[in-house]
């Protein structure tokens, strides 16, 4: 996201301001910042990063269905509500109750992706391992093509065929 | 074990050894877990907690770690122990500060560490000297699946490992490196250098949280994304882009410092020596702050030949006789580290005020730094 003041640099402050009920957003980068007098503070942790990021989301009404929002977590109690103020989940099952609400905020975490691509515990049934293992060589094959690596991209593709 | 048997030397991952250690610290992986069929820790009743370390305990204490293990009740302990352990790094500020039951289990060797009912019930950790991520990654993993041949982890074929926080998500991997990059703050280029650090999805820290990385000159680069990438992939960023690149900023600048700053340089060491070798009274920060200087000059020294006058001065420091070993950067550490707030009052046997905590600093510094 590009600075709205400089439109040059990457936007890293992001500011909401809350006006009489009115919600207004605000995405500069740091030296905009710095010369508009806006200090960021330099110690985020990723609590805070997150509280941040839940804030710059759009209200509760806008963003979830009436029945989301008050959706009850039946495992733990937990409700949407809980997660903007304390920027934490109360149980796995959170993120299959709650999964239409955390995907954008999931994806805004982490640079756009939403699909576990990595490790797997070996207990998990074997459709399990091969639907992230798919997710993986996908990844891995959109990397191969973005770096005109084409040779190790049609090998990842012929992996993924066999595999499937 | 009793802390004290540990807390009289620095740990291993802050001996100033290893690959690029004249730039990179130290190496760290760490990995978050929870377990099937249970909250996260903190919607958990005391109950739950309870059972949850009880299972977590005894699956870290049968495992193989290659060391000597100890498990500390974290509850129990009091907070100069707990205090004492986060300068360590051996676990984190939220889980000394939090509440309840909750543990650590601790290899002697300080390479590893098991942080049970922290944010996520589970928080693996391991920390290397220098730059070896690799073989941080390769250990954690080993372990992280002997682990899980023996409890179920909360999986999503979707999510992958399931945590707390949405943000660590995934692979649940943090690797980080502790950089030392006093040049670039002399040279006025660290603020674009983080600038570009958080430009790649980096997060940038100071050692020991807020105010300390400007005092110390180092910082903790490590990565936000967890989900969607690889720890392999994570991993290879780190080792192949992003310390590389970073490294070679401070290298360039060092480089900068002696042609175009040597004198400036050469009174910062000068200066840094005058005053670590007799003051009587010396803060924490400040004594980072010099200490940071002396590593300086002694790093230039060995990795790139550089002898001035102050460090040629420096580098006979603590060197009388032939006997004596001249001044290292294990020395300088170690300073660095038995002068922290916990690690002195540990140490002395008994908690200390401000005041008495200066002058203790102030005495170890003194008689480190001059000939006997």
């Amino acid at each position: 996201m590009q600075c709205q003041i400089c439109n040059k640099r990457t936007a890293t402050i992001h500011l909401t301001e809350i006006n009489d009920g009115v919600r207004s957003e605000m995405h500069i980068c740091e030296t905009c910042a710095a010369e508009q007098g806006v200090t960021a503070q330099s110690q985020m942790s990723i609590n805070e990063l997150l509280s941040h990021l839940l804030a710059s989301q759009p209200s509760d009404d806008e963003m979830f269905g009436p029945s989301e929002k008050d959706q009850v977590c039946p495992s733990c109690g937990f409700t949407l509500d809980r997660l903007r103020k304390e920027g934490s989940l109360g149980c796995p099952a959170d993120y299959k109750v709650f999964e239409a609400a955390l995907v954008p905020l999931i994806e805004r975490a982490h640079n756009g992706k939403s699909t576990h691509c990595g490790k797997v515990p070996t207990k998990v049934p074997t459709d399990t391992k091969k639907f992230v293992e798919l997710s993986t060589l996908r990844r891995q094959l959109e990397e191969a093509v973005k770096a005109e690596d084409y040779e190790l991209a049609a090998r990842l593709r012929d992996q993924m065929k066999q595999m499937q | 074990m009793e802390l004290r048997q540990i807390s009289r030397d620095i740990t291993d991952w802050f001996s100033g050894s290893g690959p690029m250690s004249d730039i990179v610290v130290s190496s760290r992986i760490r990995l978050a877990r929870n377990l099937a069929g249970h909250r996260f820790p903190g919607s958990c009743s005391v109950e739950e907690k309870a059972e949850i370390l009880d299972v977590l305990k005894s699956v870290l204490l049968s495992l193989d770690l290659g060391d000597e293990v100890f498990y500390l009740s974290l509850d129990k302990e009091s907070e100069l122990a707990r205090s004492f352990l986060v300068e360590r790094h051996l676990i984190s500020r939220h889980h000394a500060m939090a509440s309840g039951p909750r543990g650590a289990v601790i290899t002697k060797n300080e390479s590893f560490t098991a942080m049970l009912l922290e944010e996520d019930a589970l928080r693996l950790q391991v920390l290397r000297s220098g730059c070896r991520l690799s073989e941080c990654a390769a250990q954690i993993d080993k372990i992280d699946s002997m682990i899980e041949e023996r409890v179920e982890y909360a999986f999503s074929p979707r999510f992958g490992y399931l945590t707390a926080c949405p943000t660590n998500v995934g692979t649940g991997i943090r690797v980080s490196v502790m950089l030392h990059m006093p040049a670039l703050k002399m040279t006025g280029q660290i603020e674009k250098c983080l600038a570009a650090a958080k430009d790649m999805n980096l997060a940038v820290r100071g050692l020991f949280g807020e105010g300390t990385e400007a005092a110390s000159d180092l910082y903790q680069i490590s990565n936000q994304v967890t989900l969607g990438v690889s720890e392999q992939a994570i991993v290879s960023e780190f080792e192949n882009v992003i310390i590389p690149e970073i490294t070679e900023y401070e290298k360039a600048a060092r480089k900068q410092l002696l042609t175009k700053q040597a004198e400036a340089l050469d009174d910062k060491i000068a200066r840094a020596m005058a005053l670590l070798q007799n003051a009587h009274l010396i803060s924490s920060q400040e004594a980072l702050f010099l200490l940071s200087h002396l590593r300086l000059g002694l790093n230039m020294h060995e990795h790139m030949g550089v002898s001035t006058p102050a460090i040629e001065r420096l580098c006979a420091l603590g060197a009388p006789g032939p006997d004596r070993h001249r001044l290292s950067i294990r020395t300088i550490n170690r300073l660095f580290m038995l002068t922290l707030p916990a690690h002195l009052q540990l140490n002395y046997g008994q908690p200390l005020d401000a005041t008495r905590r200066d002058a203790l600093r102030a005495r170890i510094i003194r008689e480190a730094l001059n000939p006997q």
